[in-house]
């Protein structure tokens, strides 16, 4: 039962739901590593 | 003979002068044999795989590493960035000659090439990509070699000519930014008619914007690959500007490429989730795909961001070598790795010899361009007549 999707609602639910979680995960990450970029550029 | 002859003589017969005569001579003979005996004679092409190494290295990785041209003059007349104008004549010519060679290599590629103009003259085709990227392509060179002559009519002494062109800068370079967009974007959306073919873990809809992306990513680290490359055998060439902005340029480019790298990473994943993917990633062609993800992209996404921030420039300069076999892989991985992924092994393709010895030639062709242009014209150093006009 586990990955196997019957309609494409539920492929679309669980892929949004997935990507959208990802995507909040990577502004986060593009956050930090913009931070890791500059944070030398005064030097 | 005299000193003077025996030095000349000498200096022709260089290292490079003599292997790239080599590899001129007998690329002559294998053109020789392309346009008497026809694609057979020299390809492994079939109706299965239409598209080998001349579409896939000639064209979508010329395509892909010439975008440096307008990158860099994006970023100094669009975006103000002054600092970095000594880069943009190199990065001009590298893109001319990089277009120029990508539509003489079509002349190779395509059965009939003195039909090459049809779609302009006889029938538009409007609604293929194809058309639209040979229109943009016919532009671009167009444009690219208006703003490539201010360099030849300086050498020509053709001043009138030389500061009208000069005066379309803005509008040329707004132009460039138009087409390249256009174009390197529909190289990745000619895939798109093409879903069952394609593995899906390169197939993705945004395949356009992951070329766009790319293609800015190749610009960026070509241009800092081919300063590298002109420093070291051109800089007897350069004034003192290339010679003071080339660390700079080194820097500026390498945190841009490290961010756009960056993106690039994040929407492949997010174009793996989109897709549902993941369990693909754990197949002989998932493993590929992440050595391309992590070790093409990811890796010189960091090694370039702690190059700027160590100001370490070597780590920059083999980085940018690193992303530029990247690209070249990735466009590989699309164009012939991944397509036709579903085909018995004795139906994929592999290039013919003769093949690889064409596209060696055309580069080569490239280098001998660059080489005969950048030690004549103003492309290293201001010309005197015109020093702070640009």
């Amino acid at each position: 039962m586990k990955g196997v999707f019957y309609t494409l609602q539920e492929f679309m639910t669980y892929t949004e739901g997935v990507t959208y979680i990802l995507i909040v995960a990577i502004l986060l990450g593009m956050l930090g590593f913009w931070n890791f970029l500059v944070e030398r550029d005064e030097d | 003979m005299s000193e003077e002859t025996a030095a000349a003589s000498k200096s022709f017969f260089s290292p490079f002068n003599v292997v790239a005569g080599i590899i001129v001579i007998i690329g002559l003979i294998l053109t020789g044999l392309r346009f008497t005996g026809g694609l057979a004679a020299v390809t492994n092409l079939s109706d299965y795989n239409p598209w080998g190494i001349w579409i896939g290295f000639d064209l979508l990785v010329g395509v892909a590493l010439a975008a440096g041209g307008f990158v860099t003059s994006a970023a100094v007349y669009l975006f103000g960035m002054k600092r970095y104008h000594s880069a943009v004549r190199p990065a001009i010519l590298t893109a001319f000659l990089g277009y120029a060679l990508v539509v003489l290599a079509l002349h190779y590629d395509v059965g009939r090439p003195w039909r090459l103009p049809y779609p302009f003259i006889i029938q538009q085709g409007t609604t293929s990509v194809l058309f639209e990227v040979a229109a943009c392509v016919a532009l671009y060179l167009t444009v690219l070699f208006l703003e490539f002559s201010p360099a030849a009519l300086e050498w020509l002494g053709i001043n009138k000519l030389r500061n009208l062109i000069t005066r379309l800068t803005l509008v040329l370079t707004i132009f460039g930014v138009i087409l390249s967009t256009l174009h390197q974007s529909s190289l990745g959306a000619l895939f798109l008619i093409a879903p069952s073919k394609l593995h899906p873990l390169w197939y993705s809809s945004y395949l356009p914007i992951f070329f766009f992306v790319t293609s800015v990513i190749a610009g960026l680290s070509m241009v800092i690959f081919e300063s590298t490359l002109s420093h070291r055998y051109f800089a007897d060439k350069m004034d003192e500007d290339h010679l003071k902005e080339k660390d700079q340029i080194a820097l500026g480019f390498g945190k841009a490429a490290s961010w756009v790298l960056a993106g690039y990473f994040a929407i492949k994943v997010v174009g793996i989730s989109a897709g549902n993917h993941w369990h693909l990633l754990s197949t002989s062609y998932g493993l590929w795909f992440l050595v391309e993800l992590i070790g093409f992209v990811a890796l010189p996404c960091f090694f370039y961001a702690v190059g700027v921030r160590d100001k370490n420039l070597t780590v920059i300069r083999w980085t940018a070598v690193w992303t530029v076999l990247g690209i070249i892989i990735n466009r590989f991985n699309i164009c012939l790795v991944a397509f036709n992924y579903h085909l018995p092994a004795d139906e994929r393709y592999f290039p013919h010899w003769m093949e690889i010895g064409i596209s060696i030639f055309l580069v080569t062709l490239g280098l001998i361009a660059f080489k005969f242009i950048a030690t004549r014209m103003p492309i290293f150093y201001q010309h005197p007549d015109y020093e702070d006009t640009h």
